[in-house]
């Protein structure tokens, strides 16, 4: 697999959301605008980029027995960091994310990728496959934030273009699953014709 | 290969990882208390002065039972006079607590409401911050002659659409300041 592959298979053939359906919670629950998904996306981005790096390097040494354990208070460990940065320094975002933030830490596309892929491939490509299924990700939620903006608030990344409110149901919980699930089949529908 | 799993081993590598991820988050929390802190700060600043009149000198923090819950206020003193309060009111609303700093004029009228923390429905209950035809009800409301309860339970307040229960809160909160602050003895002005 060359290194351009790595990157691009977390945006089609193995996209997280629309492909592997991981990180669900996250997917319903930040996407109720593009931006909080683009944000959402990006901050799952950093700590998958960041954890498979360090993951990659630490995981000849780490007995079998408590890699789990390990991998995940690696993991923990960027979100905090993440989260303290977030609060100092854009304190909008994380006003509007905060409560998810602490949850990327059970994310399972990031254990998911430590697993399956970090602990067993040198640094460099894990680093690579963090940034293509990070982008994956963050196209994904952005694209099903955009939709749901769009549909239940009139707007596209904050800029409203009709008046009043828009169709409520898809900024609630119903209509993540129905944007989601809509979304999905038109995505495998597309990136299967091949 | 990964090392054996024997009790050694995986002790000391459980030691070792939580040892260093300590220490790397002692660091981070060092470099970033200070600017957390100034930011809190300053967002506390930029809400009292959203909510009160312009141009008064701000007190420091005063303790305050606000809705049976410690809390505080602070006083805008103009000319040696005190023109408003700013009350730092805290409810629950639909997704864990709602702090809303109401600034209030001598006798019960409410100057502006400003929301300091909430965990709302992004695009739903958070709206409580960005519909101006929601929190612009309370601009300039007299709240000793007002009913401060959303329409729906016989209130003067339009509530926030699909968001009934964030407006409750929010009218709460502003209500449990009004009522706090009544048992605050005022400072005669002459």
């Amino acid at each position: 697999m060359t290194k351009f592959q790595l990157i691009t298979k977390g945006l089609v053939k193995d996209n997280p959301t629309f492909v592997l359906l991981l990180g669900m919670c996250p997917t319903l629950a930040t996407t109720t605008s593009a931006v909080n998904g683009l944000s959402m996306g990006l901050a799952t981005l950093f700590v998958l980029v960041l954890s498979n790096m360090v993951i990659s390097a630490i995981a000849p040494a780490v007995p079998d027995k408590v890699h789990i354990p390990v991998y995940i208070v690696v993991i923990a460990t960027f979100v905090t960091v993440l989260q303290f940065v977030m609060q100092a320094y854009t304190p909008d975002v994380y006003a509007t994310l905060g409560l998810f933030i602490p949850l990327i830490v059970v994310n399972c596309i990031v254990l998911g990728r430590a697993e399956a892929f970090a602990s067993k491939n040198g640094i460099i490509d894990s680093a690579l496959d963090g940034i293509g299924v990070g982008l994956g990700f963050t196209l994904s939620l952005t694209v099903i934030g955009l939709v749901r903006e769009i549909l239940g608030s009139g707007s596209a990344f904050g800029f409203k273009f009709i008046s009043g409110d828009g169709i409520l149901a898809f900024v609630m919980a119903p209509g993540a699953f129905l944007v989601l699930g809509y979304l999905m089949v038109l995505f495998n529908k597309i990136a299967k014709k091949d | 290969m990964a090392a054996a799993s024997n009790l050694k081993n995986m002790a000391l590598c459980l030691f070792g990882t939580c040892l260093v991820c300590s220490a790397v988050l002692a660091g981070v929390y060092a470099l970033t208390a200070a600017p957390i802190a100034e930011t809190n700060a300053a967002l506390l600043k930029a809400s009292i002065a959203k909510v009160l009149p312009e141009g008064g000198e701000i007190s420091e923090a005063k303790a305050l039972e606000v809705g049976g819950m410690p809390s505080e206020y602070y006083e805008c003193v103009k000319d040696g006079e005190t023109v408003a309060f700013a009350v730092k009111s805290t409810t629950v609303g639909f997704g864990g607590p709602l702090t809303v700093m109401v600034g209030l004029l001598p006798g019960g009228v409410v100057y502006n409401t400003s929301v300091l923390a909430h965990t709302e429905t992004p695009g739903l209950g958070a709206k409580c911050t960005t519909d101006e035809h929601f929190y612009g009800q309370f601009r300039n409301y007299d709240a000793v002659n007002g009913k401060l309860t959303v329409k729906k339970d016989g209130g003067d307040l339009d509530a926030i659409t699909a968001s009934t229960i964030t407006s409750r809160a929010y009218s709460l909160a502003v209500k449990n300041a009004v009522e706090a602050l009544a048992g605050v003895p005022m400072p005669i002005s002459e």
